[in-house]
């Protein structure tokens, strides 16, 4: 049993529903008690879907389940067949219909619909959304493609061979976009764009945009582009064993990324590679490499950047961050453990500790431990980014309605990278007015805490990097986090949580921690350096986007040399210590 | 009025009074009812949390479901909640399927870690799901073990919001009626409320007509937004009556009493099982219509006054300025309002008396109202005043749903107004419907006469802003349209990603 509050993934029946949503002349059935059918406003207002799902759901009652429910599957199956006419039916259950095992696949097939009807098994209480939705696309394209498939041991000559033979073009399938994906609609628009660019015809694009019949002629593309390793990895997988189709698993995302996938279609589709690259450079130029190159860009220069989100987006992330931006990443994590093995060897490239987890209290926990000053992450990061007062940017799922823009805005390819900078950079302070801000921050309009001019009222930034940092008298559960424990201590009526009220509380808590250097029972002078006064003043003085970096490093200092009491002369040691990191 | 085709599953209210020729001022109360058994689009009894959680500051709602639970909670109310809100989910997971007794120490387990990180926690529900219902699961036991160990500092109750027992606002209700063996009685009234309440609960049923002929005190039971239970206050002071509680109150531990004198005036229209219970302790309900528009809410006023004796004249008097404030700002939403056609999917439970309002005070015309269940005795006086003459040709009065069969419905009469959940208003407006959310219907303060003119205003601004984007073209994007900047020419997918096949809304 495990407390949640906010969860990253939903569970798998709604990665099916995504399968569903994103194609066409599909339906599923899902076996599910009143309420489920929550889901269908993910699709409808997060999305803004002019359709509803392509999903029927059952709607048992506690009065059914000594009953027939077995016949409300056999009844809505029967009925979502009449209505819809798919080419082809998902049918499964939800969490619940599993506990009473109606086996609503078996069910289904003994109405003998003239259309392929796929069982899915989608065990909710173990496995997650990503999974559920690899798994039913998975299911759907064995489903349709198989009877299609060339005997086993059959030799598949080259893609230039194919092509030569035909005398056509290659051609490819783009696997993995699904609805209610993250930049799923752009994505694909953009790297169609870049294979058409390079030569190469995307046949199919899956599961978003395609029918159950369209996969049937799957294995007909020469190769398979992997977009989203999470949902298309294992359909890719089996669809380069059973029809010797190879894959390209390059994510094209940021410059270097898609440089490498050019040349991995490049060397899949025997294309030339250096001029698959001319190409690219002269008809997609992205403007990231220059604007990143410029002088205005330099104050980027190891900006801390953390970074958490699915496996795949994450990764792609830290390496944008520190190969074209020069930032420096100070966390890198995925809340997906399938994929735990890439952010792992990513984390070890940059010589970080990976966190993979699903508690969102304990990524809010490493991110207020690394101080970093922006960042990358889920609506879940956003909130608690919000929380810290730190600038974020989104660039994975799950996210929310603003994360589906009007305008054009992909991950993938050239435009993405542009896409990218904007997004990344727009946040952060403007090389500038950080100076100035350095120089001149008793200026009344600079004065406590205002948040970058560009940014208008946007964050409140500084109580919660002045609070103290490492709460480690607190377990790393649920409800509280710093801020809500000098909420509760400085003001026991207030209602925790609340977070209005818990930002003025901290620095209430804070200043009576200056007031008595001991420190109240719970905060961090307990367990390391105190502060002088006088050294609190000092650090006052100190922008407060840098101020949390400082007090971090001038307590580890400290701590390192056994000093117990900060003072100003220590400050500044530390600060000669660390140079401007 | 003839009752819409005669289908088999149309079930009249009471044969006897459908069978007479219903005169034109009648209410609503003779007409069938056609009742639906299919998929349902409507949100479970945990939602009602989101609300709950907000109203009992003091309380903190643990599911004991799936990750769906979660999930639903974290997209239900279409917001994340920044601040650390006071509910949670304890997932179930494999493990705890192998065996009960794990379950429970499990339990126990995320229990004490949750009460040992919130010590401001007075009041912890255990809130029975779907999963927890149908592995049977015990969570009155568990509450009562639990409540063993951390009472007196945390009180610790079960109910259920599991979609297979509750739909939507009735998990307030489940919640509620939870509350209600704890209220104190009003004998020990002069004790304070928070200790006297738990062995007496069982002394204080309904005795006699003698002791309880005379109301001592009064019970609105229903979640209301504080602005407006401080409103109804006043005017209940200005009346002289009371003493009046709320139920839920804002403070878990500080339950209101009930006993042989409580009347009762519901607020809101789900609480059905709460009022059977406060019955059960000897409470009476005043017959009253809900408080919503400037009518309903001058006879719920007067429902209580007439209760304590109060002259009819006198509520009139003490009313008067708010009820002219309330007529001038309903009015001014007449105009975009009257004579549109107006259809409820079911949701909440207060589609009736809305129907009532807007067709009573704003002219408009109900074409279906539809509702999760019609529970007639509290809705009697709302059903008297939806008059049949202010309804639309072949009225519909629907309990439970099929939403793919009233969507065609729907489709049909192409209302002028659609009220319904979130996930069928978008698919509705793509076909030029103009639509309301009716859970916006449930988290806005809409009682009293106050409010009145806000509940008009958001029927009316849905329309106000179809009419305000008229120039608009309607074409809704395909979802994935290649429309790129050049330099080249964005070749499509192998399909226009926008023609798929004729998908029903």
């Amino acid at each position: 049993m495990q407390l949640t509050i906010w969860t990253y993934e939903g569970p798998p029946h709604v990665g099916a529903m995504r399968v569903a949503t994103g194609m066409t002349d599909v339906h599923y059935v899902l076996h599910a008690p009143q309420g489920d059918t929550y889901a269908d406003l993910l699709f409808t207002m997060i999305e803004r879907r002019d359709h509803r799902p392509p999903v029927t759901y059952t709607t048992f009652q506690a009065q059914d389940l000594g009953g027939d429910t077995a016949g409300l599957v056999k009844e809505a199956v029967r009925a979502a067949w009449e209505r819809f006419r798919p080419q082809a039916m998902l049918v499964g259950a939800s969490c619940t219909a599993e506990l009473i095992q109606d086996d609503p696949g078996g069910l289904a097939a003994t109405l003998d619909l003239p259309i392929p009807v796929v069982p899915l098994e989608l065990p909710a209480y173990q496995r997650k959304e990503n999974w559920g939705a690899s798994e039913t696309f998975y299911q759907l394209v064995r489903a349709m493609a198989l009877p299609h498939a060339p005997p086993p041991g059959t030799e598949r000559a080259t893609v230039r061979e194919r092509c030569e033979a035909e005398g056509r073009r290659p051609t490819c399938n783009l696997l993995g976009a699904t609805a209610l994906g993250f930049r799923h609609r752009d994505d694909v628009t953009e790297v169609t764009r870049l294979l058409e660019a390079l030569g190469v015809e995307v046949r199919l694009v899956a599961p978003m945009h395609s029918s159950p019949n369209d996969l049937a002629g799957m294995g007909e593309a020469d190769f398979n582009v992997v977009l989203y390793p999470e949902i298309g990895g294992q359909a890719a997988t089996w669809l380069e064993r059973t029809f010797r189709q190879p894959s390209v698993r390059t994510v094209p995302i940021g410059i270097g990324a898609t440089r490498d996938f050019v040349r991995e279609v490049a060397a899949v589709a025997g294309l030339d590679e250096e001029a698959s690259l001319a190409i690219v450079d002269r008809k997609l130029p992205s403007r990231l490499p220059w604007w990143s190159r410029s002088v205005d860009s330099t104050y980027l220069t190891d900006k801390r950047v953390f970074i958490f989100g699915d496996a795949t987006h994450a990764v792609a992330a830290a390496r944008v961050a520190r190969e074209e931006l020069g930032f420096q990443v100070v966390g890198l994590g995925c809340y997906n453990r399938e994929f735990a093995r890439e952010v792992r060897t990513a984390a070890k490239a940059i010589g970080i500790e990976p966190l993979i987890t699903d508690d969102y209290l304990e990524v809010e926990d490493a991110i207020r431990e690394a101080a970093p000053e922006l960042v990358l992450g889920t609506q879940m990061e956003r909130h608690i980014a919000k929380r810290l007062g730190l600038f974020c940017t989104v660039i994975s799922a799950p996210v929310h309605v603003q994360d589906f823009p009007a305008r054009y805005s992909p991950q993938m390819g050239p435009e993405g990278a542009n896409v990218i900078f904007d997004s990344w950079v727009h946040p952060l302070m403007m090389g500038l007015e950080e100076h100035l801000l350095g120089m001149f921050q008793d200026d009344f309009e600079f004065a406590n805490d205002r948040g970058p001019s560009h940014l208008h009222s946007e964050a409140p930034p500084a109580a919660p990097t002045v609070a103290p940092a490492p709460v480690v008298a607190t377990p790393p559960l649920m409800a509280a986090d710093a801020t809500a424990v000098a909420d509760a201590a400085a003001h026991p009526a207030a209602s925790p949580g609340d977070s209005q009220a818990a930002i003025p509380a901290a620095a209430v808590a804070t200043a009576a921690t200056v007031a008595s250097p001991e420190g109240a029972p719970g905060s961090a002078s307990d367990n390391g350096p105190t502060w002088a006064a006088e050294a609190e003043q000092e650090l006052k003085k100190i922008p407060f986007f840098v101020r949390g970096k400082v007090r971090r490093n001038t307590e580890a200092f400290a701590s390192e040399r056994d000093i117990s009491a900060i003072t100003v002369d220590v400050m500044y040691d530390a600060k000669a210590h660390f140079g401007n990191r | 009025m003839t009752p819409p085709t005669a289908a088999p599953d149309f079930e009249t209210g009471t044969p006897a009074a459908a069978a007479s020729a219903a005169a034109p001022s009648a209410g609503c109360r003779d007409l069938p009812v056609l009742r639906e058994r299919g998929q349902r689009e409507v949100f479970c009894g945990l939602t009602g949390i989101i609300w709950l959680h907000r109203k009992m500051q003091d309380a903190f709602f643990l599911i004991v479901g799936s990750r769906t639970c979660a999930h639903l909670m974290q997209s239900a109310a279409g917001v994340m909640i920044f601040a650390e809100p006071r509910f949670g989910t304890a997932i179930i997971d494999e493990r705890d399927l192998a065996g009960m007794a794990d379950v429970h120490a499990e339990l126990d387990r995320v229990v004490k870690r949750l009460l040992d990180r919130r010590p401001d926690i007075r009041t912890l529900f255990l809130v029975g799901s779907c999963p927890s219902e149908v592995i049977k699961l015990d969570l009155s036991k568990a509450a009562e073990r639990l409540d063993g160990i951390h009472a007196p500092d945390c009180r610790v109750l079960a109910y259920s919001g599991s979609g297979i027992e509750t739909t939507f606002t009735q998990g307030e209700d489940t919640c509620l009626q939870a509350l209600v063996p704890r209220m104190p009685s009003t004998a020990d009234a002069g004790a304070s409320g928070d200790t006297a309440s738990r062995d007496t609960a069982s002394g204080d049923t309904a005795s006699g007509d003698a002791e309880g002929s005379v109301p001592t005190s009064l019970l609105v039971v229903g979640t209301l937004a504080d602005v407006v239970e401080d409103q109804m206050r006043r005017i209940f002071d200005a009346l002289g009556m009371g003493p009046v509680h709320f139920f839920p109150p804002r403070r878990s531990a500080e339950l209101p009493p009930v006993g042989p004198g409580t009347r009762i005036l519901l607020a809101q229209p789900w609480v059905n099982e709460t009022i059977h219970a406060l019955e059960g302790r000897g409470a009476r309900r005043l017959e009253a219509p809900f408080p919503l528009g400037v009518e309903g809410t001058l006879a719920w006023f007067q429902a209580a006054a007439e209760a304590w004796g109060i002259d009819a004249a006198r509520v009139l008097e003490a009313t008067a300025a708010a009820r002219e404030r309330g007529e001038r700002s309903v009015e001014r939403h007449r105009e975009v309002l009257e004579g549109k056609r107006i259809f409820f999917f079911p949701d909440s439970q207060i589609e009736l008396p809305l129907a009532r309002f807007l067709a009573r005070e704003l002219g408009m015309v109900p074409v279906e109202v539809g509702m999760p269940y019609l529970h007639r005795a509290h809705m009697e006086q709302e059903m008297d005043l939806l008059e049949q003459g202010l309804l639309g040709e072949d009225f519909v009065l629907s309990e439970g749903q099929d939403v793919e069969r009233q969507l065609d419905r729907c489709r049909e009469v192409r209302p002028d107004l659609t009220v319904c959940g979130l996930g069928l208003a978008n698919p509705l407006e793509a076909l030029g419907l103009t639509t309301k959310w009716a859970i916006e219907l449930v988290f806005t303060p809409i009682q009293g006469f106050e409010q009145a003119g806000d509940l008009a205003e958001l029927f009316a601004r849905p329309l106000r802003r179809h009419a305000a984007l008229a120039t608009l073209p309607l074409a809704t994007p395909p979802q994935g349209t290649p429309h790129l900047p050049s330099p080249t020419q964005i070749p499509g997918t192998q399909r226009a990603p926008g023609a798929s096949a004729p998908v029903e809304a």
